[in-house]
């Protein structure tokens, strides 16, 4: 089939000239889309008015339909779980002893923790999350892997606070609205998380791939230290994040490459806390004077 | 409805109905992102480039190049894209098929394909470098799965965009 011959405007003057037009405004459209595009890219928070108008007005939509999909996600889980009721039953047995176990240690552990940070006058960090909220949404075709929460500014939810939650760290809120904020989640590739070894304590940070799972780069040279079903929590290292923060566990180690998955999973959270920064003064930008000082320490 | 509009109330709701299909049809694909489900990973195809790209391969002549832009701007703040990167990526698409449009004397349904394969590979790879500017540094390799999935889910949304158009121009 010829394509219609339309776009020509033949010799009527006045269709050449609103054809003409319609591409001026189309290129012209493209650079200013362009210009903009920079700005967001130079400046992340600067279209936040903008752009978190848009996530109050639409994020109520994902919440209110959030339930409804979780029914229908949960179910083919529950099928699943009831046909293998005999030997998930058993096997969930020998894990609960095994974990009292475990639990009785812990207690004895956390007895001991506290007896040293009284002893050592530790000033004790602020559990209080900022908000208690749901994930409601999240980017489907974009690289970015960003979640939709339903709380925002009025609830005291800032850029830059973590969010985690009971599994483990979710990400960080990089734009909030007045209800409604995004989260950058630990599996994007802009998101660095200091971590340590739960087992020895080696940092080493924790990168996201993009692809649901994260790239874990220690700091040491010459072996990994990393073993596979190794849990990684967040160090406190940067002041965002606050510690002991359970983040990802080692799946696969292939010489110095080692990928883990997030011990939360966010396509089944329910409920994520926003914390407050960890060091509030970590979050602050430098000075000029600081700035300065540092130039000039760098000379 | 009789097949002949019979009143001018009719004549203005056809109008309305065939101006304003392609335009709210495009729109609720941008809103399907508003989807209540979590994805930890870039698999689902961007199904509002599909809409826009299927109204503009069956209808060369109905838009003029300048219309992706609100069309964009929209699914920017609705998908939570950094403001501009629909907008630019879609009006340059518009652009770009204007181009071959006046090169290439003849379509078919392959070619139609083709075509669309290579404009959801563009706007892919514009989608993946914009990222990467900020600060989203991923192997294209992650996104090659949701591109196959783009490239076999566009005939499907050309089908549904051609029962929309039926629909549309039908008395």
């Amino acid at each position: 089939m010829p394509p219609p011959s339309t776009r020509r405007a033949g010799f009527s003057r006045r269709a050449q000239m609103g054809l003409f037009l319609s591409y001026v405004i189309a290129v012209g459209g493209t650079l200013f889309a362009g210009l903009l595009l920079v700005i967001a890219i130079v400046d992340p928070t600067g279209f936040n008015a903008l752009k978190g108008v848009a996530l109050d007005v639409t994020s109520p939509v994902s919440s209110a339909g959030r339930s409804v999909v979780r029914f229908f996600e949960g179910m083919s889980g529950s099928v699943g779980n009831y046909v293998q009721a005999g030997s998930q039953n058993a096997e969930l047995k020998k894990r609960l002893q095994d974990a009292r176990r475990g639990l009785i240690k812990a207690q004895a552990t956390e007895l001991e923790n506290k007896r040293l940070k009284a002893l050592l006058k530790l000033t004790g960090e602020t559990d209080d999350p900022v908000a208690v909220t749901r994930i409601v949404g999240s980017s489907f075709a974009s690289v970015r892997r960003l979640a939709t929460l339903s709380a925002g500014a009025s609830s005291g939810v800032r850029p830059g606070q973590p969010v985690r939650s009971a599994d483990g760290l979710v990400g960080r809120v990089i734009e909030s609205g007045r209800w409604a904020s995004r989260v950058l989640l630990v599996a994007d590739s802009a998101s660095n998380v200091p971590v340590r070894l739960v087992r020895d304590g080696t940092p080493a940070i924790a990168t996201g791939h993009g692809d649901g799972t994260i790239d874990l780069k220690t700091l040491e040279v010459g072996r990994n230290p990393f073993r596979r079903g190794d849990v990684l929590v967040t160090s406190g290292v940067g002041g965002v994040y606050p510690p002991d923060i359970p983040v990802a566990v080692v799946v696969t180690v292939e010489g110095d490459r080692t990928v883990a998955k997030p011990l939360a999973d966010p396509s089944s959270v329910e409920y994520a806390m926003v914390l407050p920064v960890y060091q509030p003064l970590a979050d602050v930008p430098l000075t000029e004077t600081t700035e300065s000082a540092l130039r000039g320490a760098g000379q | 409805m009789s097949r002949i509009a019979g009143s001018s109330r009719d004549v203005a709701l056809l109008g309305f109905r065939r101006q304003w299909v392609p335009i709210l049809s495009t729109l609720a694909a941008s809103l399907l992102a508003l989807y209540p489900f979590v994805a930890t990973w870039a698999i689902v195809p961007d199904l509002a480039f599909l809409v826009l790209l299927a109204w503009r391969l069956l209808r060369p002549e109905m838009w003029q190049a300048h219309m992706a832009l609100p069309l964009g701007l929209f699914n920017d703040l609705v998908a939570g894209l950094p403001v501009g990167q629909s907008m630019a990526l879609w009006t340059l698409t518009f652009l770009i098929l204007d181009i071959v449009d006046s090169r290439v004397g003849w379509r078919d349904y392959w070619l139609d394909w083709l075509f669309a394969a290579a404009a959801i590979l563009f706007y892919t790879a514009g989608g993946w470098y914009v990222a990467r500017q900020m600060g989203t540094v991923t192997p294209f390799a992650v996104l090659l799965p949701q591109l196959g999935l783009s490239i076999f889910a566009y005939p499907l949304v050309a089908r549904l965009v051609v029962a929309l158009d039926r629909w549309r121009l039908s008395r």
